[in-house]
């Protein structure tokens, strides 16, 4: 906080509670590390040294109840889709799901036996990160995208009857 | 085997049972992906593993019956996707066999090239993750930190960071741009001496050393017996690699040494890897010196597209194989082949029965990591703690999407 | 390779239990009848002559609607001389064939996975349960009657109706 150290006379400071309650959960938004498939890969690039997710607040953490945000990175199958659900089910409001690469979001090239067609058929997801896998800086971008939807978001205010239910 | 949901009943001479069945499920940091793992515990001590597969079944094969034989390269990357070019590299070796064409002598050059910067690529992340996975995790940043510098050379020769179906029937799909020997050059030059600082980070440390030796001993028959390939073979001391002793490529003019160890512990496992890294260093420097100038793809309108682009613009008959392939693909007569080569994993196999259509009849693949995996449920030497586990799974090196196909 | 290999030597060993396969050009290829495998495959593995300690892949085929429909075929590789060999066994239908876990044991869950996707029965198997697919599902995948997307489910809108029972041509797990 360098040049706003001590430069203030004593005064009182006005914002909304929103945007208070809002700036720390963006700011801190703690995914649970939860890698399926080639995606997980470029997550763990996104959080490795050259592409520092640590630096938006970011921290993986390997429990779902200590988690806002589920990163779901590859091909959700069938065999796994309860698995994603309860883990899912597992995270404390707030909580978030980005959809990590195109199989994750559509089933990706495999319209197969095997796969679900779509992660938002059994989770609602909040952003779709296209890519496949997604470069790191496309999935910094996911995260930017979410911060900018949490900041737009109601906390304590009534939410506006014609807007779409946020997710949390 | 009996029934996973069933505990087993035995009871102590206080009445409680003793043994308690655990789930290491899908969702775990040091699972290397989606495995799951049904133990059953006495204690801390480990009775039995059963591993549940299946959570990334995709369903590849039955996709690749209703693909082209080059559409089918994008779905050969997803395998291994830490080596996407190895892949590649087998799935076009196993047609080029059936068509009975031989790549160009720069394409075959440019494809062992990538197949050892993949190499180096898987090797790197199992290097970082198996130290990481018994504690010591300084190290995967230091190798993922290098893995940047081979997804750089990657993205610069393909395009792509991973999945970079490079190959194609008959060659490859682009030849090397401008400066790209240089940097490749340079990278070396600086990896070989960061191989050092991985081993001399983590090598000696008492802690990583009674995690890892003396565990997880597998001898050299009960390794031949388990189907086991490429560094878990050879780290119980079995002398066999492919690209030595059924040369493909251009791997019969190359100079390398076959790293073979003794013990069959998971330290073996994890040195062998190492390595193995350092010659496939020499390897890169050897295909850079000797490759020389000509075409990246067979001549052959009706295997591949033309080398020369312009040619598409001044000849009516290029322009309609152009349309065909692109449209239809190419037939490939009737036959089968079954084409293994020495994948970063171990043996990558690759069975085609083709009927004289632009798909294939049946595709198998042979995957090393689901043999490899096969390892966990027999009982090898002192595997007696859930951490000797964690460690013999990160030395073992599954990757998922090759288990699951 | 083949002209090394004696392949001749197994013919001679088994007479007309085994027979050559001439029309595969990549490898040595013997076909043989589901009863006699696991004697085949003991005696190529214990001979001295030929050592096939190494067994590569278990890969099922369905030529359905040629009869016979079902084909296993075995890879192996023997390590001590270099060589290859393939393995066909062809199997009716509902295919069963014998185990051969007991003489390498990495068969274990390459017959699993031939169970799963074919259905193919291995009589002797110490614990025969789908591999990839989930406990009840219904079906082989792999075979050439089951459809690519599988059948419409919550997971999958735009898969094709699953067919009425008179008309299934599903299968059951054990």
């Amino acid at each position: 906080m360098g040049i706003l150290t001590n430069q203030f006379k004593d005064n009182v400071f006005f914002a909304t509670s929103d945007s208070i309650i809002n700036w720390s959960r963006k700011s801190s938004l703690w995914p649970e590390t939860f890698g399926i498939a080639c995606c997980a890969i470029e997550m763990i690039s996104a959080g490795c040294a050259r592409y520092d997710l640590d630096r938006f607040g970011v921290v993986f953490r390997p429990s779902p109840r200590q988690s806002d945000v589920m990163i779901i990175a590859g091909t959700v199958t069938k065999k796994m889709a309860p698995i994603v659900r309860r883990l899912y089910d597992q995270m404390p409001e707030p909580r978030y799901v980005i959809a990590m690469g195109t199989c994750a979001i559509s089933g990706g090239v495999y319209n197969t036996y095997a796969v679900v067609q779509g992660s938002d058929l059994f989770v609602p997801v909040d952003i779709h990160v296209a890519g496949c896998p997604p470069r790191p800086d496309a999935l910094l971008h996911g995260f930017v995208e979410l911060q900018k939807k949490i900041t737009g978001s109601r906390v304590f205010r009534k939410e506006e009857p014609s807007a779409p239910t946020s997710s949390t | 085997m009996t029934d996973v949901n069933v505990i087993h009943e035995t009871t102590n001479e206080h009445g409680m049972s003793r043994e308690v069945l655990m789930n290491l499920g899908p969702q775990h940091p040091s699972t290397h992906g989606v495995l799951r793992l049904l133990l059953t515990m006495d204690g801390e001590i480990v009775e039995n593993i059963q591993p549940h597969i299946g959570l990334l079944h995709r369903g590849t094969e039955k996709l690749c019956e209703n693909f082209t034989y080059t559409q089918i390269f994008p779905l050969t990357d997803r395998l291994d996707y830490l080596c996407p070019p190895s892949n590649n590299l087998a799935y076009a070796l196993a047609v080029e066999a059936l068509l009975d064409i031989q790549a160009p002598e720069r394409a075959q050059y440019i494809r062992v090239l990538m197949a050892e910067l993949s190499r180096i690529s898987g090797h790197l992340l199992i290097t970082g993750a198996l130290p990481m996975d018994v504690g010591a995790m300084t190290a995967l940043l230091y190798t993922m930190r290098e893995r940047e510098m081979v997804m750089d050379l990657m993205e610069m020769i393909s395009g792509v960071r991973m999945h970079t179906s490079f190959c194609r029937v008959g060659g490859v799909r682009e030849d090397l741009p401008e400066g790209c020997a240089e940097r490749i050059l340079e990278f070396c030059d600086i990896f070989e001496h960061r191989i050092s600082d991985y081993e001399q980070l983590v090598e000696n440390n008492r802690v990583f050393l009674s995690r890892v030796e003396n565990i997880g001993t597998i001898s050299p028959e009960g390794a031949i017996a388990l189907g086991l390939s490429g560094p878990n073979l050879r780290a119980s001391g079995v002398d066999w690699d492919i690209r030595r002793d059924a040369p493909y490529e251009i791997y019969d003019r190359l100079d390398f040494k076959v790293i073979v160890r003794t013990d069959g512990d998971c330290y073996d496992r994890w040195k062998c890897r190492v390595d193995e890294m350092r010659e496939s260093l020499k390897i890169i420097r050897q295909c850079i010196q000797q490759m020389q100038p000509g075409p990246f793809l067979v001549d052959d309108p009706k295997i591949g597209f033309p080398v020369d682009k312009d040619l598409l613009a001044h000849s009516m008959e290029t322009h309609i194989h152009h349309f065909i392939l692109a449209a239809y693909g190419f037939k490939v007569p009737k036959g089968e082949v079954y084409k293994a080569i020495e994948a970063p994993k171990g043996e990558l196999g690759f069975y085609i029965i083709a009927d004289g259509t632009e798909k294939p009849f049946r595709l198998k693949v042979r995957a090393p990591s689901f043999v490899n995996l096969q390892a966990l449920t027999q009982h090898t030497g002192n595997m007696k703690y859930l951490a000797d586990i964690i460690a013999m799974l990160g030395s073992l090196d599954p990757v998922m999407a090759e288990v699951d196909k | 390779m083949s002209d090394l290999f004696p392949v001749e030597k197994i013919v001679e060993h088994f007479y007309d239990r085994v027979r050559i396969d001439d029309t595969v050009t990549d490898m040595a290829c013997v076909i043989v009848n589901p009863n006699d495998l696991v004697e085949l495959c003991s005696f190529l593995r214990d001979d001295a002559e030929f050592k096939f300690n190494f067994l590569s892949d278990i890969c099922g085929v369905d030529f359905y609607p040629q009869l016979p429909r079902f084909q296993l075929v075995y890879h192996l590789f023997s390590i001590p001389y270099g060589w290859r060999l393939r393995i066909k066994c062809p199997l009716e239908d509902p295919p069963k064939a014998p185990t051969i876990t007991p003489i390498w044991c990495t068969a274990n869950w390459h017959e699993r996975e031939a169970y799963d996707m074919y259905g193919i029965i291995f009589e002797g198997h110490p614990d025969l349960r789908r591999i990839y697919m989930w406990k009840e599902f219904e079906g082989w995948p792999m075979r050439r009657d089951f459809p690519l997307q599988g059948y419409k489910d919550k997971y999958n809108p735009f898969a094709p109706e699953k067919p009425t029972e008179q008309h299934s041509q599903l299968g059951k797990t054990l």
